[in-house]
């Protein structure tokens, strides 16, 4: 049967959870994986448990963080958003271009997150109301929104913010130096995760995402919810704009780029169903966590930021993989067939060629 | 049969003859567009602007017609930008330090290393069940890791091609630039695969439904592990094409390239959820794109605003289209293949 098939299945109502489970869950996987990184980079650099060194860090992760907090709700709906990393460019953009306008930063900031807020929406109405598939409005938008950057802001660079606007993205709090971005990332966490675990409206989130129409049927405006979460999502990418522009001090059209595959990677690795209708909010938070102190050990160990996009990637596939083959196991066991064993042994036959003329064919140029 | 006037029942079905041809709303839209670019710009209209269009959208056909195999089965490839990325590196290394090597060898080459990272893909999404949006994802970021691994941060130059390498998609023995000519010859393999051949049934019966495929004993498992493979060997293709062009292989060659090929696709009438899509459909929708792309530049848009433009085309592209096909369904269940 197909994947998708597959995870159709999960979808259905699940026997009430044992006491056993309560440990079984993603995100103690997590929680274990966080603490293997941490004894491992605290081995490899001696700088890894340096705070400072860390709380610096934390806020190269906290406008992906923000951008995240609605991912979970528009994903758990079964839905996604591409836009995400143009919306917060487009956000950003504006706001530079007043403020080179000589408009006052605070009410550029405004006008930056009004500018999300409609993005948003535009995304809800195409989807809730004309009903598009997400996917595809969300890559228009992808294209649209940092065009309109790119038209805002041309080839230039918005400089010269105010220091109390800088403050927004530069500053600390305490001895420590905790970021003041991290403080409002932890405010906006504790709302989105209160609303979906403890408000009716996130329950309703889950329901979309396990069945639309059994929703719709029992009398939920289920395109309100969808156009809610979609202004959400544009309101805190927007915001993550705000703050990456008070962060560099300066913006640029190309700000953020690529970033949302980032942000639905932390998403998914966050054991958020990318099929929707489950995972949990403390999930993502983690994942993100882990993330963080992965690129950030590796910097440390001066891998580049390329590279550690491998381990990255190779995270994201295995944690699916894995408890899939578990599963897989311990419900058959492990048989092979000769069909299988024949593919497999083809399937490793390439990947040792194509390993080693990996490293085989790059000596020439090189030693040049 | 009812009892309409026969001259008015002729004129309806003339009508749903017309209209079920799903790629109507895609030509109407390009005649649309070409009629008010050339009212603008009525220098816009000759041969020559027509064949740079081609140039131009001919790398994205060969991608995107993998990118539709893949959606007809429910998935997506979001690594072959990343694909093109490593194998455009990778082979244009191996004809730097063997100038000696055939450029059709370099194809072949290129074609060889593009099916073997599909085949990962295939391997994940069939053997590890993993989602394709999130296998892909993945393997989007660690092909793109892997053109660093391999170069180091270098990239190789125009200056340091093998002449015959570089004239490889642009040289035009047989009067048009080969690139286009590889592109039109994929273009007609894809279409006789898909429509005349039992794998490339096989696609279209997995993705309209994957339980009545296996219980018909269609080998859903071995056709899913098939369109990423073929997906991968055509975007080897690609990036040997690319290399030549550009004359240049990058570790940002095609870099965000993903997202336009499934904007081709989905632009010419590829169902996000599978099942349906054709080759002309495709071609067209990637016509489409390049034609609007050309279009901002010839009217002398500025080159900032056009990304913008181009976006809210594909928008008002994708809602276009849904409206008409859902006034065909109201019609009768047309529009679907």
């Amino acid at each position: 049967m197909t994947t998708i098939h597959e995870e159709n299945n999960k979808l259905t109502p699940q026997p009430k959870r044992r006491s056993l489970d309560f440990f079984l869950r993603w995100e103690w996987l997590l929680v274990a994986l966080i603490i293997v990184v941490i004894l491992v980079n605290s081995q490899l650099s001696p700088y890894f448990l340096n705070l400072r060194n860390m709380m610096r860090a934390t806020s190269d992760y906290m406008e992906m963080g923000l951008m995240m907090l609605p991912m979970v709700f528009i994903i758990i709906t079964g839905n996604i958003d591409l836009s995400v990393a143009s919306t917060l460019a487009m956000c950003a953009s504006l706001l530079g271009y007043l403020h080179i306008q000589g408009v006052n930063i605070w009410i550029a900031a405004l006008a930056a997150l009004l500018l999300g807020v409609l993005g948003g929406a535009l995304n809800g109405y195409l989807i809730a109301r004309v009903k598009l598939p997400a996917l595809v409005v969300t890559l228009g938008t992808y294209a649209f929104y940092r065009g309109i950057a790119y038209g805002l802001l041309g080839d230039q660079a918005a400089t010269g913010y105010p220091p109390a606007f800088t403050f927004l993205g530069q500053g600390t709090l305490g001895a420590i130096r905790f970021p003041l971005s991290a403080v409002l990332f932890i405010i906006c966490a504790i709302i989105f995760g209160l609303v979906l675990h403890k408000f009716t409206f996130g329950r309703y989130l889950y329901a979309i995402g396990n069945s639309e129409e059994a929703v719709r049927y029992s009398g939920v405006s289920v395109a309100r919810v969808k156009m809610i979460i979609f202004i959400l999502s544009g309101f805190m990418s927007a915001l993550a704009g705000v703050v990456i522009a008070a962060r560099f001090g300066s913006t640029r059209p190309d700000v953020g780029t690529g970033l949302e595959l980032s942000v639905i990677t932390a998403t998914v690795l966050g054991g958020i169903n990318i099929f929707g209708g489950s995972g949990t909010m403390i999930g993502a938070i983690l994942a993100l966590l882990l993330i963080g102190l992965m690129r950030f050990g590796m910097g440390l160990v001066n891998v580049q930021g390329q590279v550690q996009s491998i381990a990255i990637g190779l995270l994201l596939i295995f944690s699916i993989l894995l408890p899939n083959a578990a599963r897989q196991l311990s419900r058959r066991g492990l048989q092979i067939q000769r069909g299988t064993a024949v593919s497999a042994l083809v399937m490793l036959a390439l990947g040792g060629f194509f390993i080693w003329f990996f490293f085989w064919s790059r000596i020439p140029v090189l030693n040049q | 049969m009812n009892t309409t006037a026969p001259t008015n029942q002729k004129s309806r079905s003339l009508f749903l003859t017309l209209v079920r041809f799903r790629e109507l709303s895609i030509i109407i839209f390009i005649l649309l567009l070409i009629g008010v670019v050339a009212l603008n710009t009525p220098a816009f209209l000759t041969i020559e602007n027509f064949r740079n269009i081609l140039l131009n959208i001919s790398i994205l056909v060969i991608v995107a017609l993998g990118q539709m195999m893949v959606i007809i089965t429910r998935g997506i490839d979001l690594s072959v930008s990343s694909i093109i990325g490593l194998v455009a590196m990778m082979v244009s290394f191996t004809v730097v330090a063997f100038p000696g090597v055939s450029p059709l060898a370099a194809l072949l080459l290129g074609m060889l290393l593009g099916a073997i990272l599909g085949s990962f893909n295939g391997v994940i999404i069939t053997a590890g069940k993993v989602p394709p949006i999130i296998a892909t994802l993945g393997t989007l970021s660690i092909y793109r890791g892997m053109v660093f691994l391999y170069s180091g941060g270098t990239w190789i130059n125009s200056f340091e091609m093998p002449d015959g390498y570089r004239a490889l998609a642009k040289a035009s023995p047989l009067g048009l630039p080969n690139i286009i000519l590889f592109a039109i010859a994929i273009a007609i393999i894809v279409y006789i695969f898909l429509n005349h051949t039992r794998p490339g049934r096989d696609i279209y019966a997995v993705g309209s439904n994957p339980d009545a495929a296996n219980v018909a004993g269609i080998p859903v498992q071995r056709t899913l592990f098939m369109v990423y493979v073929i997906s991968g060997l055509l975007a080897g293709l690609a990036a040997v094409l690319w290399a030549s062009r550009f004359e240049s292989a990058q570790t940002n060659t095609a870099l965000g390239f993903e997202l336009q090929t499934v904007a081709a696709a989905v632009v010419g009438g590829v169902n996000i959820f599978g099942g349906s899509g054709s080759v002309i459909g495709v071609v067209l929708g990637a016509f489409l794109l390049g034609t609007i792309d050309y279009a901002l530049i010839l009217m002398q848009i500025s080159p900032f605003w056009q990304l913008a433009a181009q976006g809210l085309l594909i928008l008002v592209a994708v809602i276009v289209d849904s409206a008409i096909r859902r006034r065909l369904q109201r019609l009768g269940g047309a529009g679907e293949f």
